[in-house]
């Protein structure tokens, strides 16, 4: 038995995950801000905040959701290789194109917004990236596999979710809400630095760390 | 290739695009009625040595193909926050030819002077990739390059959008899910606030591609009509009929902010009278789902004239009509400009109110009775009249060619029309006067649209405010 990452450590990292899918204007704050513009007031950007971060913590809880039913026939040594392989090619298809789901427009309700958030976190490998950190939690890693524990296994991916997405959401709120009130969308054309590449980069690299850990 | 920083090239909002430095390079698509196209590179650069100059032509490989309306594969849309790729260039230019369906994919970025072939989309894959031939308009939208095409490979209807994948340029195939009633095309456009497209008429191949049909304009059967999309949904969702004695419903041009909800059209004649009309669709004030109305804002009355100096076409009208073919409307969206083809004037409008348009200047060159000369060549009479228009971001220049559409050319102006550009200078308070140092004699060769290096008026859609 390999030694475990730190229980706080994998907490802290999966709020950063969260706060680093947040940053990015292409995972909902700017959405909300041009919601908002378009009608003018705030209420439009508050509106559009909720459904972005349950859109987001879908995704999330799908990933969970199929690497968990994954484990249930698959052991966790085995089932980091497919994650890995994955992860990397997200992260390299992202560096040559960009690709993005084709659906959206600014007339969009809140069911609209979720289904968006879901999908183009779905599309950008949010919940991919959470897994490598979900399945070294120690309950997954001391006892994977044993039907005794699953409602631990359930009940962790519930948290994961959970923290990942109300970071997410914190940050989304955030932002959205200095760029609309405060700094305008100008900030756009100096500051909107390819986040997508360093995206790229941390799925390659999760995808590599996830192979390191045993 | 994905860059690190946003084009500096994009901007979110159409106020900050008039904040955008002047342009130095203006591309131009040539129709060469003897031969093959071309495509053309003038220095609009007022400080350069070359001012007013093409610096470069390159002659297309085959002949006959009749470049129309071109446009950039990435552009201000990218910035749009559902489909966001603010990481693209604005680096390619698609060039249809609106006679051979043929598509020129050209790449401006080694050298902006002298634009360099990169690909050739020959007609065969268009029509077995879309049913669509003809191919007349292009405009980056957020999710891909659009295109419309006048109609099917057999010269007849319908005609419709496609669209292309903006980096390899693949074509998608044909856009619409639900086309209700629409079987002519000629422009689109949209409004990306209101995830609403908007799309014009003018007739099919078969009706357009051997002149003017006089039977079938007196009948009414050319385009009268607009058509209201679901942007998103793509389903056809409402006709703005005009009345079949407006025809030739022809060049779209929505407001720029997308906060509004409203647009100019230019109808090319009425068969009453003969006098062009520009019209406003906006978003009807009554009505549960919002619906859309249009209504007439400018009537531009036909000349009176000699028989004797009109085309055997118009001979019988003792006028000459003045043909509205193109307009454009500044970034501000308070400026509108109205090319008077056959009275061969350029007018600009204060649209600041849209439904009270005021005429706020008037330039006259070429013209089929009048042949203004430019004041560059007072001597030289000039045919051929203000066509497609263009203006710069800032709204300070507005440059414009004469040729329409090789057919339809030699209807209106049979000597032959000689190709060339001028050029509009439009001062801090809005007037306008011809720049008369900026005059491109083209000879034979026909000049047609005009974009601007960086982007213009009709070149970028934004979905901020």
């Amino acid at each position: 038995m390999a030694p475990v990452p730190d229980a706080a450590n994998a907490w802290v990292a999966l709020a950063l995950l969260g706060a680093f899918h947040g940053i990015n204007p292409g995972m909902g704050w700017l959405f909300a801000v041009a919601l908002g513009m378009q009608e003018n007031r705030a209420a439009a950007v508050w509106r559009a905040l909720l459904p972005l971060g349950v859109g987001h913590a879908c995704a999330i809880a799908l990933a969970i959701t199929l690497a968990f039913a994954a484990g249930a026939v698959i052991p966790a040594s085995t089932l980091k290789w497919p994650i890995a392989a994955f992860l990397v090619f997200l992260g390299i298809r992202r560096l040559l194109r960009h690709r993005h789901p084709r659906w959206g427009g600014m007339r969009i309700g809140p069911a609209g917004l979720t289904v968006w958030s879901f999908l183009v976190a779905t599309a950008h490998g949010a919940g991919l990236m959470v897994l490598p950190i979900w399945l070294h939690m120690p309950a997954q890693a001391d006892v994977h596999g044993s039907h005794m524990y699953v409602e631990a296994d359930v009940s962790s991916g519930l948290s994961v979710t959970l923290v990942h997405g109300a970071s997410y959401l914190l940050v989304t709120t955030v932002i959205a809400w200095i760029v609309f009130a405060k700094v305008g969308v100008g900030l756009l054309r100096r500051s909107w630095i390819n986040l997508d590449v360093i995206w790229a980069g941390a799925l390659i690299v999760t995808g590599g760390v996830t192979l390191l850990l045993r | 290739m994905t860059t690190f920083m946003p084009d500096t090239t994009f901007y979110p909002s159409p106020a900050m695009a008039t904040k955008a430095p002047p342009e130095a390079l203006a591309y131009v698509a040539i129709l060469n009625p003897d031969g093959r196209d071309a495509f053309a590179t003038v220095d609009v650069s007022t400080s350069s040595k070359t001012y007013g100059q093409t610096v470069s032509q390159f002659e297309l490989p085959n002949s006959g193909d009749e470049l129309h309306h071109f446009g950039w594969n990435a552009c201000s849309s990218c910035l749009c926050p559902w489909a966001p790729h603010p990481h693209m260039e604005r680096r390619y230019l698609i060039v249809p030819g609106l006679r051979s369906s043929r598509i020129h994919i050209f790449d401006v970025k080694e050298d902006p002077r002298k634009p360099r072939l990169v690909k050739v989309i020959e007609p065969a894959e268009v029509a077995a990739r879309t049913g669509y031939s003809r191919p007349h308009t292009t405009h980056c939208g957020p999710d891909g390059v659009y295109m419309n095409a006048l109609g099917a490979p057999d010269g007849n209807g319908p005609g419709g959008i496609f669209v292309l994948d903006p980096e390899t340029f693949e074509i998608q195939g044909a856009w619409e899910k639900e086309r209700g009633p629409q079987h002519l095309a000629y422009d689109f456009w949209w409004h990306l606030g209101f995830d609403t497209m908007i799309t014009s008429e003018w007739g099919t191949p078969n009706m357009v591609e051997n002149g003017v049909n006089p039977e079938l304009l007196l009948a009414g059967k050319y385009g009268h009509a607009l058509h209201v999309w679901d942007l998103q949904r793509r389903r056809h969702q409402q006709v703005l009929d005009l009345g079949a004695e407006y025809q030739m419903v022809l060049e779209l041009r929505p407001a720029h902010d997308p906060k509004k909800a409203y647009g100019f059209v230019g109808v090319v004649t009425s068969l009453k009278d003969l006098s062009s009309s520009v019209w406003v669709w906006h978003r009807a004030e009554t009505g549960a789902n919002g619906g859309w109305a249009v209504t007439k804002v400018i009537d531009i009355p036909a000349e009176p004239a000699n028989p004797e100096d009109l085309p055997p076409l118009l001979q019988g009208f003792k006028a000459v009509p003045p043909l509205v073919s193109d307009i454009n409307l500044s970034l501000d969206d308070k400026k509108l400009y109205v090319s008077c083809w056959g009275t061969g004037e350029m007018r600009q409008y204060d649209v600041s109110d849209p439904f009270k348009p005021k005429l706020t200047g008037s330039v006259h060159v070429g013209g089929i009775v009048r042949r203004a000369s430019h004041p560059s060549q007072p001597r030289t009479a000039l045919n051929g009249g203000p066509q497609m228009v263009e203006i710069s971001r800032d709204g300070r220049r507005v440059y414009f060619t004469n040729s329409l559409y090789a057919s339809w050319d030699a209807q209106f102006y049979p000597d032959g029309i000689k190709g060339w550009m001028a050029k509009l200078d439009v001062d801090a308070d809005g007037r306008c006067q011809l720049d008369q140092t900026f005059f491109l004699d083209f000879g034979d060769l026909r000049p047609h649209q005009v974009h601007l290096e960086g982007g213009d008026a009709s070149s970028d859609s934004y979905c901020f405010s």
